[in-house]
């Protein structure tokens, strides 16, 4: 059952184990040794002499010195650099100091690990259960009919805040009111929909004037267009931190709603958190672009528009931690908007459930807890009755109650005495 | 204040229960833990068991005790209840139940130049706290307190002794009802209008406030969503997308009943507030009964969406639009995210 007392919305902050996230670019790991905590486990990152990436705790078999401190031994090997114990790329010990055979309890972890779509994908939980083939398909990264690049920042928040800024775009209006921003985000409905573990929240804006942001990518295209356009965001999450926006602008009336986006311009923003720990986590994005792919200045152009972009909500999404943590008694009101990273939130609440064993879900849903409740009361009310008791034993039980006893004591506090 | 407070659920006794106006009960609970007096302006949450089912109420807090220690309730039996308030009558002495801290939404702003309470039937419950206040602070005020009969109005004579020349009570079948449009004209500048009642009175005096041309932030008001145009009855929701099918009885809200059927709903103030248990209305046969505040009049006109967790739907001839009584529920078809 669920305690809700312990996991309101706004001290939300766990992450499900079983699943892919992306600890680095494929670029960040080579032959070097890259130390990074993926849900809450050190992990250190480095690539085999023949390519392969390569995720072992971060924490030597022996007295537990990060193994980040030693260095690279042959083809696949790290060496830790406190007593010089070698691992494998599997986490078996190859070498012991001061003894002719190796330990056979010798090993760190191995961390599942796959590369795609130019990301380093780590599976921090049960390794029988990670199935390659249900990594985030972020495809856009590194196909030929897309050009486009990102960065990686490291915020200071849960990543469960930027699903929720990612799965509500009417912030932009508000956060980013030079570049992308328009009155339309938060006059306009949108559409949610949702399946196991995927949302999806479509918003159209038909024939408004573009943004600054949007006005140029059109004119790249269009260079004489100055028109209205028809503006879409279709943002589609995938469990537990994968949000992927189809975003665009057409010359409006031009049939973009209906399918038919040769007269605009298409992106797809693509992010993809990973918690760190309860309260940070790494956010890598990319900006790709299916207009005018074959420009490298547009491709660098648009990763720093956008890296200034997201810097703005940086700074928002760290405020708000440090408002949640500044306000524990406090939930979230949640409105209408955040009906996207309301289910974003149910998905995962379920997700962790299954990991702990648990079929109820760690919802929010007080009735739930009230119902536990209910049912005690309840059945020390039917033991009652069923004894023979009635409501005059009830009655006397109540006698012995505190507020009773003084009730009785001061029997001039009537209706006013009680203070109304 | 405003911010959402975490609730905490604790236990409760009930160490009086005294019948304090026809179909109306004030209930006294002692909770285990209490760290401050109610403000005024706050309700619990509480537990209550409706036709076997455990659900969650909320009741606004007439006071916390001479000692400060206690939540004292005032709970009319409604004829448009679900169950909560037949659970609560049944409570006796001694008789534990499970409520939360109390919980501020309708916050008392103090410093203006004058206030007006308006409080319609059971809606006084909300609005006893704020005028002890009022008074005690040396406030200037005016406490208007309407029903349709004086015997349904639940502690009219202390409030009278408290007030005095400040309470004004206004009693339809006395012929002395309430005028929305000079209890708003009475409301001196910068000074604000606390409002709890039923909706009709609620969008009266809204809709009057609106006329004025008045700041909006100064008209203060508190829904629980619980009273609409037309009692509560049963009404059939369809979603073809989903091919879902389910009649809605009278004691449970829609949402709950489109989750008993197996659509997957979101939610969370469930008292028709927040807006994220809406559904997209494709069809109503009869009429939509609105309860919520999320939406504007001019979108409730529309018709085409509804807050589930409050909203329902009457039949035809409950709408008065023809039909027979009997012969056939009030329909929607609806689809949901």
């Amino acid at each position: 059952m669920s305690q809700p007392g312990t996991t309101g919305h706004a001290a939300f902050r766990d992450y499900p184990l079983n699943a892919w996230y992306a600890a680095a670019w494929d670029h960040e790991v080579g032959r070097n040794l890259l130390a990074k905590t993926v849900a809450g486990r050190p992990i250190v990152f480095y690539r085999t002499t023949a390519g392969r990436a390569v995720a072992l705790a971060d924490a030597c078999w022996h007295r537990l010195a990060p193994l980040s401190m030693g260095k690279l031994r042959g083809d696949d090997e790290i060496m830790c650099g406190y007593h010089g114990i070698c691992y494998d790329a599997d986490g078996r010990a190859t070498f012991m100091p001061a003894q002719d055979t190796i330990n056979p309890s010798a090993t760190v972890h191995s961390y599942p690990v796959v590369e795609r779509h130019r990301y380093v994908w780590v599976w921090p939980g049960d390794p029988a259960l990670a199935d390659p083939d249900t990594v985030p398909d972020l495809y856009w990264n590194d196909h030929p009919d897309w050009a486009g690049d990102g960065k990686t920042i490291h915020v200071n928040c849960s990543y469960q805040l930027i699903v929720d800024n990612l799965m509500d775009l009417t912030h932009e209006q508000f956060v980013h009111g030079s570049s992308i921003g328009h009155d339309s985000l938060s006059e306009s409905d949108f559409e949610v929909t949702h399946t196991g573990n995927t949302v999806t929240v479509t918003k159209w804006m038909l024939g408004i004037d573009p943004p600054p942001f949007w006005k140029r990518n059109l004119q790249d295209r269009f260079p004489d267009y100055d028109g209205p356009v028809d503006r879409w965001q279709i943002i589609n999450y995938t469990a537990p931190s994968t949000v992927a926006i189809d975003v665009g602008v057409a010359k409006a009336g031009t049939g973009a709603p209906d399918g038919d986006r040769s007269q605009g311009v298409t992106g797809t923003v693509i992010n993809t958190m990973t918690p760190e720990t309860d309260n940070t986590c790494f956010y890598l994005w990319a900006f790709a672009r299916d207009w005018c792919t074959d420009k490298q200045v547009i491709t660098t152009r648009l990763r720093e528009g956008v890296s200034g972009v997201f810097f703005e909500d940086e700074v928002m999404l760290e405020a708000q931690q440090r408002g949640i943590e500044a306000n524990p008694g406090y939930d979230f009101y949640n409105l209408n908007i955040d009906a996207g990273s309301m289910w974003t939130r149910r998905i995962v609440a379920r997700l962790i459930a299954a990991e702990q064993g648990s079929d109820t879900g760690r919802d929010d849903d007080h009735s739930d807890h009230a119902a536990a409740a209910l049912s005690a009361v309840t059945a020390a009310e039917n033991a009652r009755t069923e004894a023979g008791n009635g409501h005059s034993g009830t009655g006397m039980e109540a006698e012995v109650g505190d507020g009773v006893a003084k009730h009785r004591d001061r029997p001039e506090a009537g209706l006013m005495g009680r203070g109304i | 204040m405003g911010a959402t407070s975490h609730k905490r659920w604790g236990r409760a006794r009930v160490v009086d229960v005294c019948e304090v106006a026809q179909y109306v009960r004030q209930v006294v609970l002692a909770p285990e833990r209490m760290d401050a007096p109610a403000p005024p302006g706050s309700h619990i949450d509480i537990g209550v068991y409706v036709n076997g089912r455990a659900d969650v109420r909320s009741y606004s807090v007439v006071g916390s005790g001479a000692y400060g220690n206690e939540i004292v309730l005032g709970v009319q039996l409604a004829r448009q209840s679900r169950g909560g308030s037949a659970f609560i009558h049944q409570l006796r002495r001694g008789q534990e139940v499970q409520v939360t801290q109390p919980l501020q939404n309708f916050p008392l702003n103090y410093g203006r130049p004058g206030y007006v309470l308006a409080a319609g039937g059971i809606g006084i419950t909300a609005l006893v706290a704020m005028g002890k206040t009022l008074k005690a602070r040396g406030a200037d005020y005016r406490f208007v307190y309407g029903a349709r009969s004086r015997s349904l109005m639940a502690f009219v004579d202390e409030l009278a002794t408290e007030h005095g020349e400040r309470m004004e009570l206004r009693v339809d079948d006395e012929g002395t009802g309430m005028d929305v449009d000079e209890l708003v004209a009475s409301v001196p500048a910068g000074g604000e209008l606390y409002v709890c009642g039923p909706a009709p009175m609620l969008d009266a005096i809204k809709a009057a406030w609106a006329r004025t041309g008045r700041r909006p932030s100064e008209l203060r008001f508190e829904t629980f969503g619980s009273s609409g145009r037309f009692a509560p009855e049963a009404f059939r929701v369809r979603i073809p997308r989903l091919g879902l099918e389910t009649t809605v009885s009278g004691d449970v809200s829609m949402l709950e009943a489109l989750e008993a059927c197996g659509a997957e709903m979101m939610y969370d103030c469930r008292r028709g507030e927040c807006g994220l248990c809406q559904v997209k209305v494709l069809d109503v046969r009869g009429a939509i009964d609105h309860r919520d505040v999320f939406l504007s009049d001019a979108q409730h006109e529309k018709n085409d969406r509804l807050q589930s967790c409050v909203s329902r739907v009457v039949s035809p001839h409950t709408a008065g639009s023809g039909g027979d009584r009997d012969a056939e529920y009030g329909t929607v078809t609806i689809d949901v995210p």
